[in-house]
Parts: C-alpha cells; structure tokens; sequence
C-alpha cells in the first residue's frame, strides 16, 4: 500500500522530466530530417558530446573557480556591510523611516545597467563584477535584517530587561538570535541576486569566469559548445540554489517552512 | 471624553513631530551626499571626468531631456520592453493558471521553472541572436524570457490560493472553463497577477536594455553603451538617472495598482 503511494507520488516528477528528454527527442529528429536548421540550433547529441570538450579544452573548472570567487567576495561584502547597515537602520529609528524606502527602491532598480560606470571606475576587472554583485545583492540583505531584529518577540526583550543586560548583551543574546533565521533568507535571497548578476556581467564585459566562457564559444559560432556551456552556467545556478536552500534548512532545522 | 481627546491630539502632535524628524534626516542625508559628490568631483582625488560637478550632470540631464535623438531611441525600448511583457506575460499568465488549476502539472513542471528562475537570462541572449536576428526581436525575446518566470511562479501561487468558496459558486453555477477563468480566477488573483506583472516588468527592462548594451544600434542601452565607448561620463550619468527615475517609477505605479485590488473574502 505504501509502496504504491509512493511509486503513485513519483509520476508527476517522472512525466517532468520524461516531457525534457521528450522534448529533446523530438527537436533531435526535427534538426536531423532538416526542419529545423542545424546551423542555429545544433543536435542535442552533439551539445552532450561537446560538454566533456569544453570542460577540457576551455579550462571550465578554473572558470568556475574564478565564478566562485567573484561570488564569494561578494558574499562576504553583503554579510558584513548588508547585516551592519541593517543593524544600523533598526538601532535608530527615525534612520529606518527616512531610508527603508529607499532601499526597497533600490531593490527594484536595474542595477546591473550601472556596469558601463562601473567599468570607467574599476576597469575591465574582477571588482567590477564583484561590486555589482555586491549592490545587486544588498537591498534584500539589508530589508531582512531589519525585519529580524525588529520582529523580536517582546516576551523575549522584556526577559533581557528583568536580568538587566547591557546593550551589547541584549543585541548578543536576544536580538541577534532570534533574527539569525529572517537574516539568512535575506543572505539567500541577495547571494541569489550577486550570482545572477556577476555571471551576467561576465558575459556583457567577456571577463572572468562562466560568462566569458559563454560569450567566446558564440563569438566563435561554436554552436554544440555554446548551447552546453548555457546549459552548465544553468546546472551551476540550479545546484547553487538548491545549496543556499539546503543551506538554509541545515542551519535553522527549528525554522518552520 | 476630554482625556481620550487630549491623548488624541498628543498623539497626532507626536506623529507630526517624527514625521518633521524623519523629513529632515532624508533631507540631511540627501544634503550630505550631493556635498560629498561635488567635494569629490572638484578635490582632483579622482579623474576629473569620471566623477563630473553636479552641474554638469544637471546640465546633461536637461540636454539629454530637450535631446529628440533620446526620445527616439526612448520609444524604441519602451515598444520592446511593452512587446517582451505582453508576450512573455501573456504565456506566463497561460502557464500560471494551468499550473496553479492542476495539482498533477504543478508537481511535474512547476519545479523546472522554479529553478529556472533565478538563472541569469542575459546568457541566452547568443542563442536569441541565432534565432531572431540582431534586430529588435532578439530584444523582445530576452526581456519575454526574463519575465516569463516571475509571472508563471506569482500566477501559479495566487491561483492556489483563490478561496474555494468561491471556485465552488463557480462550479455550482456550471460555469465553462472560460466562465471560470474570466468571472472567478482572474478576479480573485488580481493582487498577484499584478505583483507577478509588476516583477516582470522590472525583470523585462533589464532584458531588454542588457541586449542593447550588448548588441543593438538603437534603444536605450545602445545610448548608455555609446556613451561609455566615447567616454562621455556626465551623458552616461543622466541617461542613467533618468532610466533609474522611469524604472523605479513604472515599479511604483504598477505597486501601486496592485495595493488597490480588493482584498480577497475568506
């Protein structure tokens, strides 16, 4: 009986990812008897055979590393000034009033589209992606943390009063692990945005890691490699997602999802 | 009664008072950044030109506004971007309403967007090129693929959580799948179709103007990329104050729609 429940809960996941190899299936057959042209879309068997190529020839594992340096500067930059600005806002009230706002406005500005600017002050560089992931990702870091400290159960702030803490006490002892949980979803949330960004910038500037890998591969119009490195950068993004939400889960198992 | 109104009156006068504080610490803020704008643009600690004087950026926005060559180039993105919503959207808002009406199809695809998401979009722009030219339809495709994603997820969810009482008066009045859809789905799901829409737009914009830095001879993003090419700073400066305002501004209209739908019954 249980088996059967489970074998039935598998067949929606099942008929997702029949309906990719599918999907696959047919634009292979559709490229191959000349539908579609193989010269801008490429056989899906020949994007497979050039992955094991790329990562060979193009050097993807060092790529991918310089990715991941990129993202973890930025990543530190975000956890030290997001969370200090956040804290900074909820400390002082009339602050978070003037700037909250701001900052929401912040979150749905185009960003990314300052990396012209960026590139006359930073150069060609490593910092210029690593900056733009950072801003990119800072409005939800900075959001979240006021949201945490300011949600603060008042019970638990009135207990931190009868035992008399000092400020420092208070923010160590109470505020900060009570708002540890909303904290990280805005950590999650911005290292989302810095990802998208820095692998975006890479491409438009052709510098650094997995972006450049892919804007070389089509200026040189190769097709079955330029379609696998896409399909890596999109691996990456998804792996990464799935980490930052394990991640998340791990860390805060008292957390209700 | 005169307590209860005095403690009113105080309370107003307190509200007053903050709002006064917190207008004067915007205003200082705002003060103390453009002073240390044009103390940077004049010391010569950095090259002049990358960091122009205030009124050399002023003076850009206003020729960049009286520009005709702006407002060609102004319409030219705004018909891309409004093509990328409807065609993206339109797709997603399809997408949205049959995931979120059928539990078997959410649990097969609803997971492929989901993580498709939060991918960066502006990788696919080589393959747009390959499939509709170096033209404004490779534009168009990056910014409908950028906000496909957002207003599939935001449909999908709202639709899950129409109240069933209201999916039932539906039923019960035997009303066709179209009945369905325009009386209670689309009523219902205002809030986050608009949301939904309101993500993608900002989603759309960066698409779209991403591949005009990158290839185009027209749009917005070709002005902001021609500038940096001839290096000129204070032009770069107001085409991109004036991109963030409109951004920014379309976000907050398009909120500002959403936060006025009616509030769903329970």
């Amino acid at each position: 009986m249980g088996r059967r429940i489970a074998a039935r809960s598998l067949v929606p996941p099942a008929t997702g990812v029949l309906t990719l190899v599918g999907a696959f299936a047919v634009l292979e057959a559709l490229i191959r008897v000349g539908v579609v042209n193989r010269f801008v879309v490429p056989l899906p068997s020949q994007v497979l055979a050039a992955i094991p190529r790329i990562v060979a020839e193009e050097g993807v594992p060092y790529r991918f590393w310089q990715t991941t340096q990129e993202a973890i500067g930025a990543s530190v930059l975000l956890v030290v000034v997001g969370v200090a600005l956040g804290m900074l806002l909820f400390r002082f009230d009339v602050l978070r009033s003037a700037c909250e706002t701001w900052v929401a406005a912040l979150a749905s500005a185009p960003i990314v589209l300052m990396y012209p600017l960026f590139l006359v002050i930073f150069g060609r560089s490593a910092t210029t992606i690593v900056m733009i992931g950072f801003i990119a990702g800072l409005p939800p870091v900075i959001l979240k943390t006021v949201e945490g400290l300011a949600g603060t159960r008042r019970v638990l702030l009135d207990v931190g009063r009868s035992f008399r803490l000092s400020e420092a006490q208070r923010f160590r002892k109470i505020l900060m692990p009570a708002a540890l949980p909303t904290i990280f979803v805005g950590m999650r949330v911005g290292l989302i945005f810095a990802l998208i960004n820095i692998v975006g910038v890479e491409f438009l500037i052709n510098f650094g890691g997995l972006g450049q890998l892919i804007n070389e591969l089509a200026e040189r119009y190769d097709l079955p490699g330029t379609y696998a490195a896409i399909g890596f950068v999109i691996l990456v993004s998804i792996l990464f997602f799935v980490v930052c939400e394990r991640a998340e889960v791990w860390l805060l198992p008292h957390r209700q999802r | 009664m005169a307590a209860a109104a005095s403690a009113t009156l105080a309370a107003a006068s307190a509200g007053r008072a903050r709002g006064v504080r917190v207008a004067v610490v915007r205003i200082g803020i705002i003060v103390a950044l453009l002073t240390a704008w044009e103390i940077v643009a004049r010391s010569g600690w950095l090259f002049r030109d990358v960091v122009p004087t205030l009124a050399v950026i002023g003076r850009a926005v206003l020729r960049m506004l009286a520009d005709p060559v702006f407002y060609a180039n102004l319409r030219v993105t705004a018909l891309e971007i409004a093509a990328a919503l409807a065609i993206g959207g339109g797709i997603g808002l399809i997408v949205g309403l049959l995931l979120g009406g059928s539990r078997f199809l959410s649990r097969a695809y609803e997971g492929i967007v989901y993580y498709l998401g939060p991918t960066p979009k502006i990788i696919f722009f080589p393959i747009m090129i390959l499939w509709f030219g170096t033209g404004a339809g490779s534009k168009i495709a990056m910014g409908a693929l950028s906000c496909f994603f957002p207003i599939v997820i935001s449909v999908a969810s709202g639709m899950r959580e129409i109240p069933l009482v209201l999916i039932r008066v539906g039923q019960s009045f035997r009303a066709n799948p179209w009945q369905m859809s325009r009386l209670v789905y689309l009523p219902a799901m205002r809030a986050p179709i608009v949301n939904g829409v309101r993500l993608g737009l900002g989603i759309a914009i960066i698409g779209t103007l991403l591949a005009e830095t990158k290839l185009s001879n027209q749009g917005l993003g070709y002005l902001v990329i021609q500038a940096y090419a001839t290096f000129d700073m204070p032009r770069m400066y107001a085409l991109l104050i004036i991109l963030f305002v409109l951004a920014i501004g379309a976000n907050a209209l398009i909120g500002r729609y959403g936060s006025r739908a009616p509030a769903q019954s329970p």
